[in-house]
């Protein structure tokens, strides 16, 4: 069938490409290259920058920033495993144990991206605020002292990153428990294996796929991220994408907040290739194709 | 597969099924308590919006309970400029979703379909924006903006959404063509129909659910987004971009209702798609001789 497609008319898949490969073409593809080309001009906003190859911009942006760098791949890293232990096992009894209620919980987890995502974080400025009786809260079991505060932390603006993010974690680990046979667990429990055992033999190496999928979807946007810094933090949690985005709205640095974006970008491909390569490129595309 | 695992697994050589029982029960009955508090930790911030959005405040800022109030559902276009950047929010988001929609589904009836050389290299570009911080989408496309020198505004917005949108309409029709059964468009062509008509007529009813599914994923990122839309907006002000233009000097309780009301109005287009769903696959998997036994 689909040898006598590509014979006959294999002009086809490429005509119902093209506008949507255009589209991304010129507004994807070729923005990178004006970036690129900005991220090596020199001057300032008052004489105009001029293009001159001016490296230099990506060698002060990386060491002028590598603090915030450094911060962002933590935080997001931090708020991807955290996301990762609590989404597994809510994702888990969803696909095994939700019975009548599955399609109500799922409801309930992709229901935060109704309500929009500033006034979801500013939501968690209210509930970390130094007055709110959630903080009272956690000062009564002592989870943090009687003079410490929630707000304005790294811790809040790590909590933020997590939930914000989290419904990207279970929705893929649910689709690829959910398909799950489960009489490869009924086959494991009749041999004798113990609940633990098939969890960590069976359920986790058949949810790999969303395992990669998960922490991919919630990695990237961690790390880019500058809202839950911006509102649930202080400059001193400022994370890369705070510079970038001040850089070139507010300062209007264009080649410094250019260069950095270059360097965001590099090192996330590179650390997404990594896990790719680790985790085995089979989950990657299969967790693609999802 | 089964054999290996039961080569590694300790046998024990007799079963206490009381014991078992019991454990399991305990476990079981803890992971749906942990299901509960975390569905309930997923669901707390938006009580707060809801509830705050009654909060009788009376500083500039709202976050201290300080009453229950009414006035500001009665009055919830009060603010200045509040009103106005909702109705450019819901152009936009409509506006992208038509046109992210058609193009990603078309890209993906391409992708699924047929086989040809450079499928490859296709797919993992339309992988590339899904990848990419928004952060830097936001800035790369201003850098273009500012290097031809096109005003940003409106429809620079609507370009950004459509882009962005394009990759996720994509994903999601293509997960739900995998499964699609050729059979009924051979159908219809031995029964006389021309391409169109066969498009229109089979085609289309069937991946209808995808459709909407990829067009409802859009919409619901397009009214939401700040980054992209913050580096690209010129002087237009969204919905999102309000707020957070008022989350610097004042955040006035309107903006908890509108957000109540934008919750609201998508539970229900999510409710009621999930319904027409459901009745779409019972129909679409019918088979003609279940129909007739029915």
């Amino acid at each position: 069938m689909a040898a006598r497609l590509r014979g006959r008319r294999g002009w086809l898949p490429w005509a119902l490409l093209a506008p949507g490969l255009a589209w991304l073409l010129v507004f994807f593809a070729v923005p990178l290259y004006y970036m690129a080309k900005v991220s090596l001009e020199e001057g300032s906003i008052d004489t105009g920058y001029r293009f001159t190859w001016h490296f230099a911009n990506y060698a002060d942006s990386i060491s002028n920033y590598s603090e915030q760098f450094l911060r962002s791949f933590l935080y997001g890293g931090i708020a991807t495993v955290l996301a990762l232990l609590i989404a597994y096992p809510l994702a888990y009894a969803i696909a095994f144990h939700g019975g009548r209620w599955r399609n109500a919980m799922l409801l309930a987890v992709i229901a935060p991206f109704f309500t929009t995502y500033l006034i979801r974080t500013l939501a968690w400025q209210t509930i970390f605020d130094d007055a709110s009786p959630v903080v009272d809260a956690l000062k009564f079991v002592g989870a943090i002292p009687q003079d410490g505060r929630v707000l304005a932390t790294a811790g809040s603006v790590i909590a933020g990153i997590t939930y914000n993010f989290l419904p990207f974690m279970i929705l893929p680990l649910y689709a690829s428990l959910e398909r799950i046979d489960k009489r490869m667990l009924e086959a494991a429990y009749d041999l004798y294996a113990k609940r633990r055992d098939v969890v960590r033999r069976v359920v986790i190496p058949l949810s790999a796929p969303g395992i990669v999928a998960g922490t991919l979807l919630t990695f990237i946007p961690s790390v880019g991220d500058y809202i839950n810094a911006q509102l649930l933090g202080t400059p001193r949690q400022a994370m890369i994408g705070n510079v970038i985005q001040s850089r070139f709205l507010e300062i209007t640095d264009y080649p410094t907040a250019a260069a950095l974006s270059f360097v965001l970008m590099a090192i996330i491909l590179v650390l997404v290739g990594i896990w790719a390569r680790v985790a085995g490129t089979e989950a990657l595309m299969g967790a693609e194709a999802s | 597969m089964e054999a290996s695992a039961a080569g590694q697994m300790r046998v024990t050589p007799e079963r206490r099924p009381a014991l078992v029982r019991l454990g399991r029960g305990l476990l079981n009955g803890s992971l749906k308590l942990y299901a509960g508090l975390a569905i309930l930790y997923l669901l707390f911030p938006i009580f707060v919006i809801i509830a705050f959005s009654f909060n009788d405040t009376r500083s500039r800022f709202n976050f201290v309970w300080q009453g229950f109030t009414t006035k500001h559902w009665q009055n919830p276009f009060g603010v200045p400029g509040l009103g106005e950047a909702l109705l450019n929010s819901i152009e936009i988001a409509v506006l992208s979703t038509i046109v992210a929609t058609a193009l990603g589904t078309l890209m993906a009836l391409a992708l699924v379909r047929y086989q040809f050389s450079g499928r490859a290299p296709v797919n993992f570009f339309i992988f590339l924006p899904l990848a990419s911080p928004e952060v830097v989408l936001g800035a790369a496309l201003l850098s273009l903006f500012l290097s031809v020198g096109v005003n940003t505004g409106f429809g620079t917005i609507f370009i950004a959404h459509v882009m962005f949108n394009v990759s996720f309409v994509v994903v999601t029709v293509r997960s739900r063509l995998i499964g699609f059964d050729r059979h009924l468009e051979e159908a219809a062509q031995d029964l006389g129909a021309n391409a169109v008509q066969t498009f229109m007529r089979v085609t289309l009813p069937l991946i209808a659910p995808g459709v909407l599914a990829g067009g409802l994923l859009a919409f619901a990122l397009s009214i939401d987004d700040f980054v992209i839309t913050n580096f690209n907006a010129g002087s237009t002000v969204t919905f999102p971009l309000f707020v957070y233009g008022a989350a610097r000097v004042s955040i006035p309780p309107q903006v908890n209702v509108l957000a109540t009301m934008i919750f609201l109005f998508t539970l229900a287009l999510m409710l009621a798609t999930v319904w027409q769903q459901r009745r779409a696959e019972r129909m679409a998997a019918m088979r003609p001789e279940e129909a007739v036994a029915a």
